[in-house]
């Protein structure tokens, strides 16, 4: 049976998927090229042809980039900031948002309004602003500078996500709470929250990988090398040593590991958070 | 006095998070046009002399601030319908009962999760000269980042590579979300596939469409770490875009007012064109039957 004779369904299923997997081999091509440099001696990396499959595959770039280059430390950096940053900015922005979904207050809608502007502006416009701040903070130069600026910039677009699931809550299960006599805050912590564990995993995705790749400001405050997180040592790394190209991409498969591994874990959070259609990645 | 106690928790879960927000968001928004009409010292003890409009002036005489904003205008031009057609090709494709659905949107959405500061070093070793990647498939020999239109398409050909898994993540999901029902009907009038997609999911997407295309445009105007690592607005400043080249003004050279002036255009640059792009979508199409 030739494949012409296919019934017509099958035959656009495979076409579909012709296409779809030549798209795919795009998508994908980089990072197979950066994986065998990372696995290639230097003395290969620029070699003409170049091998997709290194026929002297080495570990040494990932042993150099992780011991000697200290990359180990900055792997360090990198998670002590974004656990941090994910936890006081989920737990911050679930509060405020219980507020907005919850409570009758004065001020409301001018508080809400002011969230919103927050997300609209641009980050890099704040990004002088912010430096001068973080100055006479004496916050330059520090793993608390990240910490407390990523956390600030994380609040309004998680708020903004959560008040729209706590408001989904029904009204009856708090007032059930209520007659128990129940305070705002138990309600808070024993009802909304355990309630609320996808959107909260929704939110603490977004956010912490947000803080594990962001480079700018971390570009911008911190000098010395024993602070550096990973995207910033990834590039200044390179910018020192610019043929260097299996460490730097050892690296960068180090840095890229755990974003990979977040994501598989958790695609259904990521598809579902990007829906609601207000993240941009 | 219920009402009161109320109030009273509100402000109290509200107040950790808001004044953090208000500290490190709102009271630097308010700073930022201040900054921009002053010739700021940062040494300390220096004062700060005011310019009024002096520094939004000379950008508007900077022939560098103009190049980098047609820079800047290019890779938002290319990047957005490059980004609208293929991320939503590929949803079309993908929005069907077929096997490895999953896997491949996996495999297209992965360069979106992956950091901005890994896929530029990555393109830049793709795009080199001798021994990349790029130039030995193609058989050229071509100094990719040598100039300013080639380097310009480097840095393109990234982010549409980097974004087409962010629309068409987006797109799925509306294209999911059209009615089944609408889709059947055309299809029992006769309808071909194209002219189907044309006249049900194209109108129920329409607000999707929107949605994207605003965001990318807002996203492209604000290119800043691809270049960065890229081409560092080299050579000669010939591929500065509006972000990096603030960038420089203000932690290379130190002058903070200048920077402040241009990110401040740019941000009102992006106002103005989200404004616009609203107006523009909301009027309805008279072609769309």
């Amino acid at each position: 049976m030739s494949a012409y004779v296919l019934p017509r369904r099958q035959r656009v299923v495979a076409l579909r998927l012709v296409l779809l997997t030549a798209g795919a081999v795009v998508m994908v091509l980089p990072f197979a090229w950066m994986l065998s440099t990372s696995f290639k001696p230097d003395s290969l990396v620029l070699q003409v042809p170049p091998q997709l499959l290194p026929h002297h595959a080495t570990t040494a770039n990932y042993t150099g980039a992780w011991t000697s280059n200290e990359f180990g430390r900055y792997f360090l950096n990198s998670v002590i900031v974004a656990v941090l940053t994910t936890v006081s900015a989920v737990f911050l922005s679930a509060m405020m948002a219980y507020a907005f979904a919850r409570f009758v207050f004065p001020g409301r809608t001018l508080l809400f309004g002011l969230l919103l502007i927050g997300l609209m502006v641009p980050t890099m416009m704040l990004l002088i602003p912010q430096f001068l701040l973080a100055k006479n903070l004496l916050l330059l130069n520090s793993i608390w500078g990240l910490v407390v600026f990523y956390t600030g910039g994380n609040l309004a677009l998680n708020t903004f996500l959560l008040r729209s699931f706590f408001a989904d809550i029904p009204h009856e299960l708090e007032e059930a709470m209520v007659v128990d006599g129940a305070g705002p805050w138990k309600r808070f912590w024993r009802l909304i929250l355990p309630l609320s564990r996808p959107a909260l995993a929704t939110v603490a995705i977004f956010t912490f990988l947000g803080s594990w790749d962001e480079f700018v400001w971390a570009l911008t405050i911190i000098n010395d090398p024993s602070k550096r997180t990973l995207p910033i040592a990834i590039a200044l790394f390179q910018g020192q040593h610019a043929t260097s190209w299996g460490l730097v991409f050892a690296a960068s498969a180090i840095a890229v590991a755990p974003v990979i591994l977040v994501f598989a874990v958790f695609q259904r959070q990521f598809v579902s958070g990007l829906a609601t259609g207000a993240v941009k990645g | 006095m219920r009402r009161r106690r109320e109030t009273l928790w509100a402000y109290a879960f509200l107040a950790p998070g808001f004044l953090l927000f208000a500290l490190v968001i709102l009271y630097p928004i308010a700073r930022a046009f201040q900054i921009s009409l002053y010739n700021w010292s940062i040494a300390p003890g220096q004062a700060s002399t005011w310019l009024g409009l002096h520094n939004y002036n000379r950008a508007l005489h900077d022939p560098i601030f103009w190049r980098a904003l047609v820079n800047t205008a290019f890779y938002m031009a290319v990047t957005t319908p490059v980004q609208v057609v293929l991320g939503l090709a590929v949803a079309v494709l993908l929005d069907a009962r077929m096997p490895a659905r999953g896997l491949f949107r996996a495999l297209y959405y992965l360069p979106v999760v992956t950091s901005w500061v890994v896929v530029s070093l990555l393109f830049r070793y793709l795009f080199m000269t001798d021994g990349g990647l790029v130039n030995w498939l193609t058989g050229q020999h071509v100094d990719w980042l040598g100039s300013r239109w080639t380097a310009m398409t480097v840095v393109s050909i990234l982010g549409v590579w980097k974004g087409i898994g962010w629309s068409m993540v987006i797109f799925l999901a509306a294209l999911q979300g059209v009615p089944q029902e609408l889709k059947e009907a055309a299809m029992v009038d006769g309808a071909r596939p194209w002219a189907r997609f044309r006249a049900v999911s194209l109108p129920a997407i329409r607000p999707v469409v929107a949605f994207v295309t605003v965001m990318l445009v807002i996203g492209g105007f604000n290119v800043f770490t691809s270049i960065f690592l890229i081409t560092n607005g080299g050579p000669l400043d010939e591929t500065q875009v509006l972000l990096t080249y603030m960038y420089r003004q203000a932690f290379t050279f130190l002058d903070f007012g200048y920077g402040a002036a241009l990110s401040f255009m740019l941000t009102l640059i992006v106002f103005a064109m989200s404004l616009a792009q609203l107006r523009l979508f909301r009027r309805p199409s008279g072609r769309t039957a």
